[in-house]
């Protein structure tokens, strides 16, 4: 049920990491400007993109969902994982902007930060395409509730 | 037991299948060793000191014996013909090549076993009680919640890259026979005031370098709200857990910091929240799970035995457990026999056991953390037949929570953490006490040694526990008193400077000839300790 | 002196370096003296070598003895399994670890 990840080639700008969103799982048209931190974000009233960083506390943007287009959450290695709480935290709180996993992302991650709700990558060092698609698709099943809409194995056993 | 339906059997078989990629995505060269290792580690795949080690997850320590003769088929065909098997309630096996390794994943799901999540910064093997199912005290069988637990944390997506791995445990007895207050979570399964059944968090227990027990967080969970309780506990330590230090990343450092009350709040705001959102498996999943574990046909049978034998009688008296069925109990194999490595077994041992389980005990064993296998079901009237089978096999030693059942760690034998070998003084301390007699006079004596204070051997829960430390390139040995992982928790103390190997083994000599001296009446060791103090043994130990 | 030594990338095994390869036989190793980053980088990169580190050890009589106890144990393998380590008849084989 994995739904087919759209390849931006194109070279345009989108914020702070431009070329990279190796992966998007979105029809809409990606933002195109920068990303700002998390303390701005709460400043500054018309940013549209924020970038999360491990430290951060994403309830701080909750207020602002609605007019967040691009939340960027940033890994800085791939062994931290508060990233992946903040993902289903926003995705809890509705948000149903771009949510972008940039950084240390590699391909041994990519399912798991799928099922938090991310549905955009922009990994540091490309990842081998192939590799990527068989890591989105890893699991037919998955045993708990998490940010995707999938029913569980638990819920499938009692349909 | 539990056993796996067709989802089930899938995700394990599609963690083969990612991992082989994985493996041979190193051996080409694609993934460095940086990158593989927590990949690897999150299969049980660890490089020790000789080679690979592997290590199973047997999930609260059940196992039938066809799982049992896979695992003894592996000891053979891809080890040296044995395994070792842990604190953990798990197995591992010492000499594994990378080669390898996917296939032996391959062997072990053919009997519905993995390797999943026994290492890394992910939420490991869930442990229980070793008489669950079986024992006379318990309120119900922990096994099914921990199954339920085992599900929900098996490729977690959100906690599979915490601070620091995370271990949790669940019974449903007063009696605290898998040192539940020591784990990052530990859960009681206790009946409330209305007769309902739910789960009691602890939250925040450890060894290691900095020993904590855990305190309670919640003396009630509604079963409908359990996993959704322990997403909240998770999600809290996941966000706030030190990432800047190692040592101090484990939970019990945050409960400690945040304090147990600013900790509890936390999680209640997180789990109010998860309620809401709905997270919890459909309470219908529990209800299927415990059908797996329904008891086996008992049968009333003969409750009394003829004790004329007085080996026999000696290995009833230790090695077996009250039954919550009069006519049956439960039997321990101690892998400990008189100088020999604990917790190791050969592969034909396994076989035995594995077959021995079959024709007396339902088909059913549990790996205790105390690093012996139980058979949980045993007929009363069939006690004598596997006793001897089991001395036939040398298997038969009467030691059961004595000084010669003692815990040790790999130690340096095996293990690159290690500062010192633990085996030998394990070796050592058994065949002198077992030598002397004495091992009978001391009566239950918990004795528990780790090669390093990663704490895998539980010193800090001994009676008497033994730490190996490094002084100057040269083993040396802590000694420490007063430790229980039990009901009645505590942590060891450090009796002072540190011995030789040989100074160790005659401290220890030392500090149960003062027990001996000064207990009263049916005091145990701990007991006397408890009661006279720490001073008496000091004096003993350094005069 | 300083030698090298890590583990076999596809068996595990403890291996030293022996001036030209990888050996068994903790007795095979050679100073590597100022080289030893250079000849790590290359030889992980070629994956013929996994982890590898540099010690000291010392040159005696009886052959190449690392200072560390924990290199002693991977060099013979584990004291507590004389049937299992690399000098199974050797009596005196545990001594020189310890
Ligand atoms: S306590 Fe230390 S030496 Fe012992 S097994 Fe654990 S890490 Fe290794």
């Amino acid at each position: 049920m994995v739904d087919k990840p759209t390849f931006d080639s194109e070279a345009g700008s989108l914020g702070a990491s431009p070329d990279e969103v190796q992966f998007r799982f979105r029809e809409d048209e990606p933002v195109d400007h920068g990303t700002v931190t998390v303390d701005a974000c709460c400043d500054q009233t018309n940013a549209t993109a924020v970038r999360i960083e491990p430290g951060d506390d994403t309830r701080q943007l909750l207020p602002f969902l609605d007019r967040l287009a691009l939340i960027e959450v940033n890994f800085p290695t791939f062994a931290d994982g508060r990233g992946y709480s903040a993902a289903r935290i926003l995705r809890e709180a509705g948000y149903i902007g771009e949510l972008r996993a940039v950084g240390d992302v590699l391909v041994d991650q990519l399912s798991h930060m799928r099922r938090c709700g991310f549905d955009a990558f922009a990994p540091d060092r490309p990842l081998d395409e192939e590799a990527a698609q068989r890591a989105f698709a890893t699991w037919d099943n998955v045993y708990q509730n998490a940010a995707d809409a999938r029913r569980t194995i638990p819920e499938l056993r009692h349909e | 037991m539990y056993a796996y339906d067709k989802y089930d059997q899938a995700m394990v078989d599609a963690r083969v299948e990612e991992f082989r990629d994985q493996a041979r995505r190193r051996l080409e060269g694609t993934l460095s060793e940086e990158q593989f290792k927590p990949l690897r580690l999150m299969n049980g795949l660890y490089l020790q000191l000789h080679a690979y080690m592997l290590r199973v997850a047997i999930p609260y320590g059940t196992l039938n014996s066809r799982q049992m003769i896979a695992l003894a088929d592996i000891a053979d065909k891809y080890d040296r013909g044995y395994g070792h098997f842990t604190t953990r309630q798990n197995i591992q096996y010492n000499w594994i090549k990378l080669e390898d390794a996917a296939d032996i994943l391959a062997d072990l799901s053919r009997v519905e076993m993995h390797a999943i999540q026994t290492s890394g910064n992910c939420i490991r093997n869930i442990s229980s009680d070793h008489f669950a199912g079986a024992a006379h005290d318990e309120l119900v069988d922990p096994r099914p919640y921990a199954e339920l637990l085992r599900q929900w944390s098996s490729f977690h997506p959100e906690f599979t890259y915490l601070p620091r791995k995370f271990k949790i445990c669940v019974i449903a007895s007063e009696k605290d026979r898998a040192a539940m207050r020591l784990h990052d979570i530990g859960i009681q399964i206790v009946r409330n005031d209305n007769g309902e059944i739910g789960a009691r968090f602890y939250v925040g227990g450890g060894m290691g370098r900095t020993p904590m027990i855990a305190p309670m967080i919640r003396s009630f969970v509604a079963l409908d709200q359990l996993v959704t309780y322990a997403e909240a506990c998770l999600r809290v330590y996941n966000r706030y857990g030190r990432r800047d230090n190692k040592y101090k990343a484990r939970i019990k450092i945050l409960v400690h910091e945040l304090g147990a009350e600013e900790y509890t709040r936390q999680v209640e705001e997180e789990f109010a929240h998860l309620l809401d959102v709905g997270v919890e498996p459909p309470r219908a999943e529990l209800e299927r799970i415990k059908e797996f574990f329904a008891d086996p046909a008992f049968e009333d049978g003969p409750k009394t035995l003829d004790r004329s034998d007085p080996d026999f009688a000696l290995w009833v008296d230790r090695n077996t457990h009250r039954h919550k069925h009069d006519s049956y109990v439960s039997a321990v194999i101690s892998l400990k026999p008189v100088g020999g490595i604990p917790g190791d077994a050969s592969g034909d041992q396994m076989r035995v056991m594995a077959q021995l389980a079959e024709q007396y005990s339902f088909d059913e064993m549990r790996i205790t953390h105390t690093q012996n296998v139980v058979l949980p079901h045993v007929r009363i009237a069939d006690l004598h037949a596997l006793w001897t089978a089991l001395d036939q096999a040398g298997l038969g030693a009467p030691n059961l929570d004595t000084i010669e059942d003692m815990i040790a760690c790999p130690g340096l034998d095996y293990c690159s953490l290690a500062n010192a070998r633990s085996i030998p003084l394990a070796q050592r301390i058994s065949e002198r006490f077992g030598a002397s007699g004495k091992t009978a006079k001391l009566g239950e004596l918990k004795l528990k040694i780790s090669g390093c204070i990663n704490a895998c051997g539980h010193h800090h829960a001994g009676h008497i526990g033994i730490l190996g430390v490094d002084r100057k390139g040269v083993e040396n040995y802590q000694l420490s008193l007063g430790g229980s992982e039990a009901e009645d928790v505590s942590l060891a103390k450090i009796t002072g400077p540190g011995f030789t190997e040989n100074g160790v083994i005659e401290a220890v000599e030392t500090v149960t000839d003062v027990y001996l001296q000064r207990r009263e009446g049916e005091e145990r060791f701990l007991d006397t300790y408890r009661r006279i103090g720490m001073e008496p043994f000091k004096e003993a130990l350094y005069d | 002196m300083k030698i090298l030594t890590g583990n076999d990338l596809k068996s595990g095994a403890v291996i030293w370096w022996d001036g030209e390869n990888w050996s068994l036989h903790v007795d095979d190793a050679t100073d590597v003296g100022t080289h030893g980053e250079e000849i790590m980088a290359r030889e992980e990169a070629l994956r013929q070598v996994n982890v590898p580190y540099m010690i000291d050890a010392e040159r005696t009589d009886d052959g190449v003895r690392p200072s560390h106890i924990k290199d002693r144990v991977r060099a013979l393998g584990p004291t507590v399994r004389p049937d299992l380590t690399l000098k199974p008849q050797d009596p005196q084989a545990l001594d020189w670890v310890i």
